[in-house]
């Protein structure tokens, strides 16, 4: 199962919020999964039309994920996913 | 004299509370994050508030015990293929939430939200879901509609009717006003007499800007308008707007903000800067320019305000007024208030960030 950590950052929204193992195929599957145990989390990862927050950033390993549209990048048992905020703001 | 006030900023919201003569800041919530617009619906006593995260996006959130606790509702959804007009090239998203506004008294659970890029929602659950009002995100007109400032057009002004709660009018910001009088089932573009120095038609039907509109309460057939290239008014609803920008030679005419009395018809306030070019203050001076006849003639309420090099723009709705008090803060962090109409204005704060919404309570 892929494991996924999340920015500190996202704590404030859902305080509970882990490292965590999801058997999935691909980077939209694992954005369902988390949103299931964290409900609302999707949200704050994509858009209502499914793709990336212009100012968040998903590793895929040590890749940032290239399909940024659907997430249709491919995770296996042993990925890493890091989702994480994009260095902007002000 | 109203007592409280809340303030969104670009840093957070902070609940403001008077005691005699004295402001404080009884609270702070959302810290660091940018509260678009904040408001207080009389009628469940909910404090509504959008937020826009900048990584996160928007997000609503209200608060039922006055601002001691908050819960996050679901912001408001394009349906899944939408594009955005005018070329319909760009998925439809929620951007950015320009505001929250209550419909009817007798409908007490309708909320409408207005949103960038251009889409209207409503809900009748008391905001626990919001739909996309597809009779005006459709219109036949929506290819007249652009971006100014940001990116993409915005519903930034909505206006219930008190006496009829299915009149509507909505102000997008760039495509004009709007009006539903069967509950949104249909809408009606309203911007006769709106002059567009940007468009090859300057009388076009459709693609004028109003930064705001305001119905007089005490008579809400009479419209304000502060457009883009100019103050208007309407004495029937909107079907003929007359241009109400200061002949003078006074600084009421480019501007954002706008405050009318709830029971004259003929009052109302605006906050002038320069034009589309210049969006400084007349002269540099902070200036409220009032008019008590219906904008045949205005006057520059000045007392109090900072009268040289200043910078300050206030935002659409960073100005309310409530009674004879009058509010208002600015881009660069300051805040005023006056207790006369704004014949006397003193500044609370100038530590603020950017402030966007001003309302009382």
């Amino acid at each position: 199962m892929a494991q996924v950590k999340f920015t500190p950052n996202l704590k404030r929204f859902f305080p509970d919020l882990c490292e965590c193992r999801i058997d999935a195929a691909d980077v939209a599957e694992i954005v369902v999964a988390v949103d299931q145990r964290w409900r609302g989390l999707a949200d704050y990862i994509i858009d209502e039309q499914g793709a990336l927050r212009k100012h968040v950033n998903i590793f895929v390993g040590d890749e940032l994920l290239r399909d940024k549209q659907t997430l249709s990048d491919r995770v296996s048992a042993d990925t890493k996913i890091y989702i994480v905020q994009a260095l902007s703001g002000g | 004299m109203q007592h409280k006030l809340l303030v969104g900023t670009r840093k957070g919201l902070l609940i403001m509370s008077r005691d005699g003569a004295d402001w404080t800041v009884e609270s702070a919530h959302f810290e660091a994050i940018p509260v678009v617009y904040a408001f207080r619906d009389k009628r469940t006593d909910t404090i509504w508030v959008s937020l826009d995260h900048g990584h996160w996006g928007g997000k609503l959130h209200r608060s039922r015990d006055g601002g001691a606790t908050w819960e996050e509702v679901e912001a408001p959804k394009y349906p899944e293929g939408d594009t955005v007009p005018p070329d319909f090239s760009v998925p439809a998203k929620t951007n950015y939430i320009w505001l929250i506004e209550p419909g009817g008294v007798d409908e007490p659970q309708r909320l409408y939200v207005g949103t960038d890029p251009g889409g209207l929602f409503l809900s009748d659950d008391g905001g626990d879901s919001f739909q996309l009002v597809e009779t005006l995100w459709n219109h036949h007109s929506n290819t007249h509609w652009f971006g100014a400032g940001r990116d993409h057009p915005g519903v930034v002004t909505i206006q219930v009717d008190p006496r009829d709660s299915r009149c509507v009018t909505v102000g997008i910001s760039v495509g004009g006003v709007y009006v539903s009088q069967d509950g949104g089932e249909t809408w009606e573009a309203r911007n006769r007499g709106l002059f567009a120095d940007y468009l090859p038609d300057n009388y076009a039907e459709f693609g004028h800007d109003p930064h705001i509109i305001l119905a007089s309460p005490s008579n809400p057939d009479v419209l304000w308008q502060q457009n883009h290239c100019g103050m208007y008014r309407s004495a029937d609803g909107g079907r003929d707007w007359q241009d109400i920008s200061d002949k003078n030679g006074g600084p009421a005419g480019f501007g954002f903000a706008l405050a009318v009395d709830e029971q004259d018809e003929r009052v109302a306030w605006v906050a002038p800067a320069v034009s589309a070019e210049y969006r400084v203050p007349v002269d540099r001076a902070l200036v409220i320019s009032r008019t008590e006849d219906g904008g045949e003639t205005w006057q520059d309420l000045r007392d109090g305000l900072p009268q040289e090099h200043c910078y300050d723009l206030i935002f659409r709705h960073a100005l309310d007024k409530r009674g004879d008090a009058l509010a208002f803060g600015t881009t660069a962090g300051n805040f005023y208030v006056s207790d006369d109409r704004g014949d006397h204005w003193r500044c609370l704060t100038h530590n603020l960030a950017v402030v966007y919404s001003v309302r009382f309570m």
